[in-house]
């Protein structure tokens, strides 16, 4: 009896010990990663002129393969985007080329977006990615966040640092900064507009603001999105560009 | 009393050889040096103001606080209005429409997929137009190492390095990837008509040469312009005159804080090229004034030395009754006959070794393979009308002053003492 009372005690007073940031990243991981998803979205870049609104749709399985189809406007609709691992194929429509975007390529704004290519490739899990440190608490949007510095712990990563803020109830990120290996700033991100999708807490919602240019940000606006579907590996190949 | 002294000049050539060599040698750097300072730093004025710089450039204030990374999105719109406007101001201007853009060249494979690619920088200019002076204002003409100048829309020029890295012949096709002005996704599919080497490391690496009628339709630049290059009718750029320019239209905009009005700028106030100019008016006043005052002190001395040896016969000539002042008169009379014939033969000497430095250059293309700036790779003399008198000035100038300093002496020589120092 007295070991049963202990064995509960500890049971107890470990579940209400807070987590470590592994424990915190490993949440977060679990709302934001999925083994496949698909979804549409809607891009609004705003311009110093004029704002345009792109949408297109992506499926992707795990965090090597992808493809994105833009929908609208005229001029992007039919263009798609191809990830195989580590590469990067666009189709053009117009041109009926298929072009593969590598180096520096991978760094630029992706249709005058505050995103980069390799923005749009990256999709691996944070705990494989970066270390992490719990730095503080504050309240983000009316709710209570930890705070983490991550620090990368592989080479191939578009940004060798982060600070970001945890929900501490949801464990969703609603804000991350995004830092060179030269500590300079590059990137905000916002996430709002969480909602419960399939058991998991996700953000429907992701302003990006490239720190580097002027201009009020990107608006990235999931739509219709559904995780862990069945979908035909003969959509990651090239064939399925044309 | 001049041909009597150039005889006495050229039958006593101890009196003159030792003078003359030296203004020669004096002149012969002056005009070597002149003329190689002007070629270089002329050709990269010239160069800067043909691709980049224009005498003018009008762009939109917010283009201009970022020029540097091309922000065709804030480029001018309504550019053929703007255009009347300036043509009808400064009828002795000519405009160019210019649109400078980076992107991808990708070369497909058999399969439509990349073979090759690679970072471009590619400038949009009027190639097409009957009237537009851009082909030789670029000296694409000559520039030119295979194939044709573009005739047809979709025609491109790539440089020579660039289309061998990427493996490209003549007539092959290839697709320019990147952002329209609106920053959407753009490919535009290419044939290669040509390849060409301005010279410069900063231009044959990469560049690319279109029709600023494909640039447009690819960009979706319709009437619009990233910067509208302004030139002077007689090719000439005046600084003083590019700058009035520029302050002349930008006061007449002054009351506006549209970000997208536009706004000129004189040469001198892009790309720290006043620093450049001001540095070459300051190099050439100050290396005639360093010759000026070196060949003085050398001639100085040489006049000395020459009045020393020839301290006995301005004895002579003071115990035969010549007057001092006569004397010291054909001494200067002298000096300018020995001044000019050093300055002709010096003249000549540096023409002979400017004339090879300005048809063949020195090449210094190891060394400027990695600079961005635009700097030629081959340095080449440049001979103008300058270089002919430029030697004559210090020439005939230092070897009078000189002279005329040496030959004060003359007037404290005391007659009564002539015939004690003649030893008579």
């Amino acid at each position: 009896m007295k070991t049963i009372i202990i064995a509960v005690l500890a049971l107890f007073s470990v579940q209400l010990s807070p987590p470590d940031a592994y424990e915190i990243l490993q949440k977060v991981d679990a709302n934001m990663s999925s083994d496949n998803r698909i979804f549409e979205s809607t891009m609004i870049v705003h311009g110093r002129r004029r704002s345009r609104t792109i949408t297109s749709k992506s499926w992707s399985e795990g965090s090597e393969r992808s493809l994105t189809e833009y929908l609208s406007p005229a001029r992007e609709q039919g263009t798609k985007m191809l990830k195989l691992a580590k590469e990067l194929w666009i189709f053009s429509p117009s041109s009926d080329r298929t072009i593969k975007i590598s180096g520096h390529m991978m760094r630029q704004s992706v249709m005058g977006s505050d995103l980069s290519y390799e923005d749009m490739m990256e999709d691996r899990k944070l705990t494989d990615v970066y270390h992490a440190e719990i730095t503080g608490e504050e309240e983000m949007d009316g709710r209570l966040c930890y705070v983490l510095e991550l620090t990368a712990k592989v080479e191939d990563v578009a940004y060798q640092s982060r600070k970001t803020w945890i929900d501490k109830e949801r464990f969703v990120p609603l804000r991350e900064e995004l830092f060179a290996k030269s500590g300079q700033l590059l990137k905000r991100t916002d996430l709002s507009e969480v909602e419960q999708i399939q058991g998991r807490w996700f953000p429907k919602k992701i302003v990006y603001k490239d720190m580097l240019k002027d201009g009020k940000g990107t608006e990235f606006i999931m739509t219709n999105i559904s995780f862990n579907q069945n979908i035909a590996p003969q959509l990651f190949t090239k064939a399925s560009l044309k | 009393m001049i041909q009597f002294l150039l005889k006495g000049i050229l039958r006593d050539a101890r009196r003159s050889r030792l003078p003359i060599i030296i203004i020669s040698i004096g002149v012969f750097l002056t005009v070597v040096m002149t003329t190689f300072m002007s070629g270089v730093i002329g050709d990269m004025l010239d160069m800067t103001a043909k691709f980049q710089t224009g005498h003018v450039k009008v762009m939109t204030r917010a283009y201009a606080d970022n020029a540097d990374l091309l922000p065709n999105d804030l480029a001018i719109l309504e550019v053929d209005e703007l255009i009347t406007e300036l043509e009808q101001t400064y009828p002795k201007m000519e405009w160019a429409e210019r649109i400078r853009f980076g992107g991808l060249v990708d070369v497909p494979d058999e399969q439509g997929e990349t073979r090759e690619q690679g970072p471009a920088s590619a400038q949009a200019v009027d190639l097409f137009s009957p009237n537009s002076k851009e082909v030789d204002r670029l000296n694409i003409r000559k520039s030119m190492v295979t194939g044709d100048i573009p005739s047809q829309p979709g025609d491109i020029l790539l440089s020579d390095d660039f289309a061998k890295k990427l493996g490209l012949s003549i007539g092959d096709k290839m697709t320019f990837f990147g952002s329209t002005m609106d920053g959407s996704m753009t490919f535009k599919n290419f044939r290669m008509s040509g390849t060409l080497r301005f010279g410069t490391a900063a231009l044959d690496r990469g560049s690319v040469i279109l029709d600023i009628s494909d640039a447009r339709q690819m960009l979706d630049m319709e009437d619009a312009i990233g910067e509208l290059l302004g030139y002077a009718s007689n090719g000439t750029y005046d600084d003083n005159r590019a700058v009035e320019i520029a302050n002349e239209f930008n006061a007449k905009r002054s009351g506006s804080d549209d970000e997208f009005a536009p706004i000129m700028f004189a040469m001198r106030d892009m790309n720290d090229m006043g620093a450049m100019i001001d540095y070459t008016k300051a190099m050439t006043g100050l290396m005639a004034f360093i010759f000026v005052f070196a060949m003085s002190i050398v001639l100085w001395n040489t006049g000395l030395l020459g009045g020393l040896r020839r301290y006995r016969e301005f004895g002579i000539r003071l115990a035969m009754g010549e007057e001092k002042r006569h004397i010291y008169k054909t001494l200067i009379y002298e000096a300018l006959l020995i001044g000019a014939l050093g300055s002709i033969i010096g003249t000549i000497l540096g023409l002979a070794v400017a004339w090879p430095l300005q048809e063949f250059g020195l090449d210094f293309s190891s060394m400027t393979q990695n600079v961005g700036m635009m700097l030629p790779a081959v340095y080449k003399a440049k001979i103008t009308a300058t270089a002919f008198f430029i030697g004559f000035i210090p020439g005939v100038f230092s070897m009078v002053f000189g002279n005329a300093l040496s030959g004060i002496g003359i007037y404290k020589r005391k007659t009564a003492q002539l015939f004690k120092e003649l030893e008579v």
